[in-house]
C-alpha cells in the first residue's frame, strides 16, 4: 500500500473541520452525526466482511448490547456512563470470543446462519426483558458526562464523533497495511495458502470478529447517549442487513468506501421518508443491483475507472 | 398433563409442517445451485397474502389458492433468472446478499401494494375443533399435515421414479457430470426455484387460517425453515422434513413449558447448539465445504 | 539422520486408497523428486506432509520429531514451505504483499501495535518490503514488484508462489509442478530457478512431469503409481527400473 492512501485521511479531516460551517440547521447536523457514527460501525464490519471475507448477519445484536449497557446500567444501577460503555464492550467482546471459535470453524452459509441466530437471540432477549429494557417501547438513556460537562449540544457531539471517525480511519488504514492485516486479507484470498505460510486462520477470524463486534458495541453506546433513547430496533435483523448493505454499496475491502456507504444509506431513508414502504424495496434493489453490476462497490469501482486504485 | 402435552404437540406439528415445506424449498435450491435462498420466507408470505388478496377480489377459493401458488413460482423463477444467474459462480457472501436483497424487494412491494394489515383466510373445512384425549385439534391442522405428507410423497416419487427428478438429483451430485450426460442444468435450476417457491407458498397458504399473515411474516418463517434445513443436514430432503417437524415441536414445547415470550428464540438457540456440536446436522447431509 | 523421514504413510478417502504404505527419507540439502503418472498420489503425498490432509496411518518425522497430523500453520513454524499445483495466489493483494505474507511468522503480528502504527513495527515492515522485493528479483519478477497480483500472467504467478515460499526462510520446500503450463523457455528458466533455490541451502522436494527437468535437477527420485511406491533411487537407477518402464510405457514387463 502506498503512502497516498493517507491523503484520503487528510482530505476527510479537512472536510470534517469545515463541514460544520456549511450545515444549515439542526436537522442536517443530526443527519451528519448519525452518518459519522454509522461510518465507524461500518468500518469495523468491513474489516470482517471486506478484508477477511467472513460474513456477519448479526452485528446489530452487538450494537444493541452496547446501547442497552449504556441505557440499563446507569439507569438501574447508577453506573458511570463510561464504565457502562466499557462493560458493554467487555461483555460483547467476551460473548463474541466465546461463540467465535465454533462459528469460524464453519463456512459460508453456516457462518451466516450462526451469526444471524446470535443476533436474533440478542434482539429477542432485549424485547422480552421489559423490566430492565422497557421491552418493545425502549427506554431513555441518561446523558453522557465527560470531564465535568454534559454532552448535550449537537455541536459538541459533532466534534466527538468526528474525532472518533478520524481515529478509526487512521487505525484501520494502519491495520490493513501491517502483518496482521495482510494475514487477514491473505486468508480471504486463499485459506490454504495462508495456512501454509503459518497463518492460524481460525485465530485471525476470531480476532477480527471480536474487534468488529467491540467496535459495534462501543458505537452502540455512543448512539444511545447521542439519541438519548434506545429501542430494540437498534438490534434487529433489518438493522444488521442495513449495516451489511452499507459495506457492500460503499465497497468491500475499502476504508473510504465504508464511509461513503454509511453516508449514502443513512441519507436514503430521509430521502424516501415520504414513500412509506419503498425504503425496504430500495434497500433490496440496491443490494441486488450492486452485487450484480458493481460487485466491488462504489468507491473501488470509481477508483478503478479513474485510474487510481485505492491500493 | 397428557392433554397439555398433546396440545403442544399438535400445534408444534402444524407449524413444523410449514417449516418442513420451507426447508424442502431451501434444500431443492441448495442441491441444484449451492445457493441458500434467503428469500425463501417471502414465498411463504406471498402464498398467504396472495391467497387473501385473490379471495377478497372475489375469485372462488380453489382458483385463488392455485393462483397463490403459481404466482410465487413465477416470481421464484424471475429471481433465479434476473439475480442469481448473472452472478454464476460468485462468492457465497455475494449470493447471500443478493437473495437477501430479493427478499427485501418482495416484502417491500407487498407492503406498498397490500398494506401493513394482518389478514386471515377462512379455514378450508370449518373451525369446529376435534377433541382428542382432552386436547383440541383444528381441522385446518389436519389439512396442513395431510397436504404436507402428500407433498413429501409426491416429491419422493418425483425424485426416485421420474426422469426429470433423477436429472435434478444427478445435477446436485455433480453438475459437470450431469451436463456431460446431456442433462440441461439450466432447466434443473429453473425447476428447483419454481418448485421451492411453490412449496413455500403452499405452506404459507395452509397455515394462514391458523397463524394469520401479514407482509412481514416471511423473515421469521423463512429463517426457521433454514434452521430446519440445517438441523436435518443441509441438502438432505428427508432430513429437511424431520428437521422442520422437530423445530416446530421444540418451539411449541418450549413456548408451552418454558416461556412463550422466548418462543422465537428457541429455533436459533437450537441451531447454534447444533452448529457448534454437530455441524453437519442431525442426519449428515453434504459436508461443510472444505479445501 | 535424514531431514524428512516418512514411514508406511497411507490415506484413504472412503474406499479410495490415494496413498498406500509409502516410505522414504530425504537428506538435508538435496533435490528430491516425486514422479508418477497422473493420479499416482503425488499431490496427495504433498498435502499429507504439509498438513493439508491428515494421514489415515503411518508416520512422518521432521528432524526426528513426529509431525504427522499437525496443521499446516504448525508445520510452517518448523520451516516447511510449499507451492501449489493449482495456483493459490491472493488476488485481492499486490504481488509484493503476497511475498510479504510468506514472512508472516517472522514479523510482529500484534494487532494493537499495528493499529497504532508503532515505529518499530513500521521499520521492520519497511525492511521486509525491501527483502520481498529482493526475493522477487531472485525469482525473476523484478518488473512486477509494483504490480497487482490479479494483473500478472500465469507464468509469473508460478514464480510468485516460489518467492512467497522462500520468504518463510524454509528448510524444506515442496514445489508442486512448478513448470506445469509453462512454455519450453519458461520451463528452462524455472529449472534454473529451482537449482538456485537448492544452491541457497534449502532442501527441495519436487513434483514435476517434465522428465528432462526432473532428471537434470534431482539427486534422488521417488516413483509413485496408484498410490504405491514403485521405485526409489538416483535418476539412472530409476530409469532402468523395469517396473517404472512398465508403468510409464503401459506395458507389463
Amino acid at each position: 500500500m502506498k503512502k497516498s492512501v493517507f491523503y484520503g485521511l487528510y482530505i476527510l479531516i479537512a472536510i470534517l473541520i469545515v463541514l460544520p460551517f456549511f450545515i444549515p440547521n439542526a436537522f442536517y447536523m443530526d443527519l451528519v452525526i448519525r452518518m459519522a457514527i454509522n461510518a465507524v460501525i461500518v468500518l469495523g464490519l468491513n474489516l470482517l466482511i471486506g478484508f477477511a471475507g467472513q460474513i456477519s448477519l448479526g452485528h446489530a445484536g452487538f450494537l444493541g448490547i452496547g446501547a442497552y449497557a449504556s441505557a440499563v446500567l446507569p439507569t438501574h444501577f447508577g453506573w458511570h456512563p463510561l464504565l457502562a460503555m466499557g462493560a458493554g464492550a467487555a461483555v460483547t467482546g467476551l460473548l463474541a470470543a466465546l461463540v467465535a471459535r465454533p462459528i469460524f470453524k464453519l463456512k459460508g452459509h453456516y457462518l451466516a446462519m450462526a451469526t444471524l441466530g446470535l443476533g436474533i437471540i440478542i434482539n429477542i432477549t432485549i424485547r422480552n426483558e421489559g423490566t430492565w429494557t422497557g421491552g418493545p417501547d425502549g427506554m431513555p438513556v441518561p446523558s453522557l458526562g465527560l470531564f465535568g460537562f454534559d454532552l448535550t449540544s449537537d455541536k459538541h457531539w459533532y466534534w466527538v464523533v468526528a474525532l472518533l471517525l478520524s481515529i478509526s480511519v487512521w487505525a484501520s488504514l494502519n491495520l490493513i497495511d501491517s502483518p496482521f492485516g495482510r494475514a487477514l486479507r491473505a486468508l480471504h484470498g486463499s485459506e490454504v495458502a495462508s495456512q501454509v505460510v503459518g497463518v492460524d486462520i481460525v485465530r485471525y477470524k476470531v480476532a477480527i470478529f471480536v474487534l468488529s463486534a467491540v467496535f459495534a458495541s462501543l458505537m452502540g453506546s455512543v448512539t444511545a447517549h447521542y439519541v438519548g433513547f434506545v429501542t430494540p430496533n437498534l438490534a434487529d435483523f433489518f438493522h444488521s442487513i442495513e449495516l451489511v448493505t452499507m459495506v457492500v454499496i460503499g465497497g468491500m475491502a475499502s476504508v473510504y468506501g465504508s464511509i461513503v456507504g454509511a453516508v449514502l444509506l443513512t441519507a436514503l431513508p430521509q430521502a424516501l421518508a415520504t414513500f412509506e414502504g419503498w425504503e425496504t424495496v430500495a434497500f433490496g434493489a440496491i443490494l441486488m443491483l450492486c452485487m450484480i453490476f458493481m460487485p466491488k462497490g462504489l468507491v473501488p469501482t470509481l477508483a478503478a475507472k479513474f485510474g487510481k486504485g485505492e491500493q | 398433563m397428557l392433554a397439555e402435552f398433546l396440545q403442544f404437540l399438535f400445534s408444534g406439528l402444524t407449524v413444523g409442517a410449514t417449516y418442513a415445506l420451507a426447508a424442502l424449498g431451501f434444500t431443492l435450491i441448495y442441491n441444484a445451485s449451492n445457493v441458500i435462498n434467503f428469500a425463501q420466507g417471502e414465498f411463504i408470505m406471498l402464498g398467504g397474502m396472495l391467497a387473501v388478496f385473490f379471495t377478497m377480489s372475489g375469485l372462488p377459493l380453489p382458483v385463488a389458492l392455485v393462483l397463490a401458488i403459481i404466482v410465487p413460482a413465477i416470481i421464484g423463477v424471475l429471481v433465479e433468472k434476473l439475480a442469481i444467474e448473472p452472478v454464476k459462480g460468485a462468492e457465497t457472501v455475494t449470493l447471500i446478499i443478493i437473495t437477501i436483497g430479493a427478499s427485501l424487494v418482495i416484502r417491500g412491494l407487498v407492503q406498498v401494494w397490500l398494506g401493513k394489515n394482518t389478514h386471515s383466510l377462512p379455514a378450508f373445512s370449518g373451525d369446529e375443533p376435534i377433541h382428542i384425549l382432552g386436547a383440541t385439534l383444528l381441522p385446518q391442522s389436519l389439512w396442513v399435515l395431510g397436504v404436507t405428507a402428500l407433498v413429501v410423497i409426491a416429491l419422493w416419487y418425483f425424485f426416485s421414479r421420474t426422469l426429470q427428478g433423477k436429472a435434478m438429483l444427478a445435477t446436485s451430485f455433480n453438475r459437470t457430470a450431469a451436463e456431460l450426460v446431456g442433462i440441461n442444468t439450466g432447466w434443473v435450476l429453473f425447476m428447483s426455484f419454481a418448485m421451492s417457491a411453490a412449496l413455500g407458498a403452499l405452506g404459507g397458504i395452509l397455515v394462514t387460517p391458523i397463524t394469520l399473515t401479514s407482509y412481514d411474516v416471511g423473515i421469521m418463517l423463512g429463517l426457521k425453515g433454514f434452521v430446519a434445513a440445517v438441523v436435518g443436514g443441509l441438502g438432505n430432503g428427508l432430513g429437511a422434513v424431520v428437521g422442520g417437524l422437530l423445530v416446530g415441536i421444540l418451539e411449541a414445547m418450549g413456548a408451552g413449558y418454558i416461556s412463550s415470550s422466548y418462543k422465537d428464540a428457541i429455533p436459533f438457540v437450537l441451531i447454534l447448539l447444533i452448529l457448534f456440536f454437530m455441524p453437519r446436522g442431525l442426519f449428515g447431509g453434504k459436508s461443510t465445504d472444505r479445501v | 539422520m535424514a531431514l524428512l523421514d516418512v514411514k508406511d504413510l497411507s490415506i484413504h478417502f472412503g474406499g479410495v486408497k490415494a496413498v498406500q504404505n509409502v516410505s522414504f527419507s530425504i537428506d538435508a540439502g538435496i533435490v528430491y523428486a516425486v514422479i508418477g503418472p497422473n493420479g499416482a498420489g503425488k499431490t496427495t503425498l504433498f498435502n499429507l506432509i504439509t498438513g493439508v490432509y491428515k494421514p489415515t496411518s503411518g508416520e512422518i518425522r521432521l528432524d526426528g520429531e513426529s509431525i504427522g497430523g499437525k496443521s499446516p500453520n504448525e508445520l510452517a513454524t518448523r520451516g516447511v514451505a510449499r507451492t501449489f499445483q493449482n495456483l493459490q495466489i491472493c488476488m485481492n493483494m499486490s504481488a509484493i504483499e503476497n511475498v510479504m505474507v510468506g514472512a508472516h511468522l517472522r514479523l510482529d503480528r500484534n494487532l494493537i501495535k499495528a493499529a497504532l502504527r508503532l515505529p518499530s513495527l513500521k521499520r521492520r515492515d519497511a525492511e521486509m518490503r525491501e527483502e520481498a522485493a529482493e526475493l522477487m528479483r531472485f525469482v525473476g519478477l523484478e518488473q512486477f514488484i509494483e504490480a497487482r497480483a490479479d494483473c500478472m500472467p500465469y507464468g509469473a504467478l508460478k514464480r510468485l508462489e516460489i518467492a512467497r515460499a522462500l520468504a518463510m526462510k524454509p528448510r524444506l520446500i515442496f514445489l508442486d509442478e512448478p513448470a506445469a503450463g509453462l512454455n519450453p523457455k519458461e520451463t528452462i528458466e524455472v529449472d534454473h530457478l529451482v537449482r538456485k533455490v537448492a544452491d541457497s541451502g534449502v532442501t527441495v522436494v519436487l513434483v514435476e512431469h517434465d522428465m528432462k527437468m526432473v532428471m537434470n535437477l534431482s539427486d534422488r527420485i521417488l516413483v509413485l503409481d496408484y498410490g504405491k511406491k514403485l521405485a526409489e533411487g538416483t535418476g539412472a537407477e530409476v530409469r532402468q527400473n523395469p517396473d517404472v518402464i512398465a508403468a510409464y510405457l503401459g506395458a507389463h514387463a
